[in-house]
């Protein structure tokens, strides 16, 4: 039973003479519990991916289902209860005027929660932050300290699934340890699905299971993460990454 | 004699709070080599390396009992004779390509420009000379690069071009700041090499500052590893992997690896003794 699936993914840019093709043809499915990582160098469209999943590309073809269901052009809102993403830029995905609290509060009362109050301090334990930074403001807070509260507010909605868009590569190695050890952690508690884009070979390789690598739009290879670590890639492409991030 | 030799050098900014020390009294010489800078933001490596060519602005103070260039003291320079070492004899690539080139002028104006400051040539042969700057960054249709404007070129060719440019002057040093941070991993390699090529041609001196410690083991002569502002460990850059210092291996270790999967990465414990004790001379 697969979580995500993407069959014959294709998204583009503009038309006529300036259309860019995104991504093409691009297919994989997620397991439930699986965490599927992305790799590829920047302008190969993996981000592309997770944003075409969440609806943030107006014009996509294709198809992709969440939990076996197809889900149409038009997001309904139920989607947004079961697919969440954290942003790659912890200093520029979070309003700078709006406190933790706020931040939380919002999301947690359009998603129809009532019992805001608990949920915002049991969220911020989640994430290891605690209570006493419900009311600061995102410029009070360190780089490591942000990614945990866009964390915090994609679980929120309690989602199945969690679309992470290069969640540390803003971030120290010191730090990085910490958010990967966290998402390792929330993921084996709250049974979430990953996909995760990163360029950062090792850090998939710590995270996920299964990979797929992307070039130029394409997935050029899908394969387990022991062929990744005994470095027996098929694809040249993925050798050529492989040979220059070791 | 050494090429830069850094003395007790302090970076202070005054704030509400206090006095807020960037730098506390880090010393270390250059040769001809490559020299390594390492540690997380806010540990005072970009400041360091601003701080040698007289950058920091003011309320930022500067400190030290001396910074020499070959035994020229750049903390007695007047403004204006700063103006002579800056690019001449020192240049510095920034990190992000986007921010360090002239976003309304095309990049062969911005080359042939810096090349005619620092020589004395017509035009023409000034152009002539960025051709043959934009081919030695090895980029492919220099004559396409040079109409362009900075936005029309991709990160890693920003990055070549900038590099291109800091070598006009052929200066003794060049002080590299997270030159490749903001590049691909493939990209990455190809900007190193050049640097490399042209630091072991040319006989330069390279300070490297960056956060990548795989990248400073593979590709420097010479570690500084800096907690805090301060120095807490020297090590040669092929030794950087058995490095004593708590801090230094806890950085390590909290990097995963694709030859030694973990459940769990290890994170640092940072002890306050570390950014007490007195900072460790980089001086050779």
């Amino acid at each position: 039973m697969s979580m995500l699936s993407v069959e014959n993914l294709s998204v583009w840019f503009g038309g006529g003479r300036d259309r860019v093709d995104a991504v093409k043809h691009a297919s994989f499915s997620v397991g439930v519990g699986e965490s599927f990582g992305i790799v590829g160098e920047s302008g190969s469209g993996k981000s592309t991916i997770l944003r075409a999943i969440l609806g943030l590309t107006p014009d996509w073809s294709g198809a992709i289902s969440v939990d076996d269901q197809p889900i149409t052009k038009k997001r309904q809102k139920t989607f947004y209860k079961i697919v969440q993403m954290v942003f790659q830029d912890p200093y520029a995905s979070l309003h700078p005027r709006h406190s933790v609290d706020q931040v939380l509060g919002e999301t947690l009362y359009l998603h129809g929660f009532r019992d805001i109050d608990a949920r915002v301090v049991q969220l911020l334990d989640d994430v290891g932050l605690g209570s006493k930074f419900r009311f600061r403001y995102p410029h009070q807070l360190s780089g490591g300290q942000r990614q945990r509260v866009a964390i915090a507010r994609a679980l929120a909605p309690e989602p199945k699934i969690l679309l992470l868009d290069e969640p540390t590569s803003a971030l120290d190695v010191s730090v990085q340890a910490e958010i990967l050890n966290l998402l390792t952690d929330l993921r084996a508690e709250h049974n979430l699905t990953y996909a995760m884009v990163s360029h950062d070979l090792s850090v998939v390789g710590h995270m996920c299971e299964n990979l797929a690598v992307m070039k130029d739009g394409e997935i050029v290879e899908i394969m387990g993460i022991d062929a990744l670590r005994n470095n027996q890639p098929s694809h040249p492409y993925s050798k050529e990454l492989l040979a220059a991030s070791v | 004699m050494p090429l830069l030799d850094v003395e007790n050098l302090w970076v202070k900014f005054p704030s509400r709070q206090g006095v807020f020390d960037a730098v506390r009294g880090v010393s270390f010489t250059l040769g001809r080599e490559r020299l390594g800078i390492v540690g997380e933001s806010g540990s005072g490596k970009s400041m360091t390396g601003r701080a040698i060519l007289r950058l920091i602005r003011p309320p930022g103070i500067v400190t030290a009992d001396k910074i020499s260039l070959e035994g020229d003291d750049l903390m007695l320079k007047s403004e204006k004779e700063m103006r002579a070492v800056r690019g001449q004899r020192i240049s510095m690539v920034m990190q992000d390509p986007k921010f360090s080139l002239n976003p309304v002028m095309t990049i062969g104006d911005q080359i042939i420009e810096a090349y005619r400051l620092a020589n004395k040539s017509s035009k023409s042969a000034a152009r002539i000379k960025s051709i043959e700057m934009l081919e030695a960054v090895s980029i492919r249709n220099p004559e396409r690069v040079m109409r362009a404007y900075p936005h029309e070129m991709s990160g890693g060719m920003g990055q070549r071009i900038m590099i291109a440019m800091m070598l006009i002057p052929n200066p003794d040093i060049l002080i590299a700041d997270e030159p490749t941070s903001a590049l691909d991993v493939s990209v990455q390699r190809q900007v190193l090499d050049i640097i490399d090529k042209l630091v072991t041609e040319r006989g330069m001196g390279l300070i490297f500052i960056s956060h990548d410690l795989n990248l400073v083991a593979d590709f420097c002569d010479r570690v500084l590893i800096m907690y805090a502002g301060r120095i807490v460990e020297v090590c040669d850059a092929d030794k950087l992997r058995d490095a004593q210092h708590p801090y230094t291996r806890g950085l390590l270790n909290s990097l995963p690896r694709l030859d030694a999967p973990r459940d769990k990465l290890e994170v640092l414990k940072r002890d306050p003794a570390w950014s007490e004790a007195p900072s460790v001379s980089g001086r050779v």
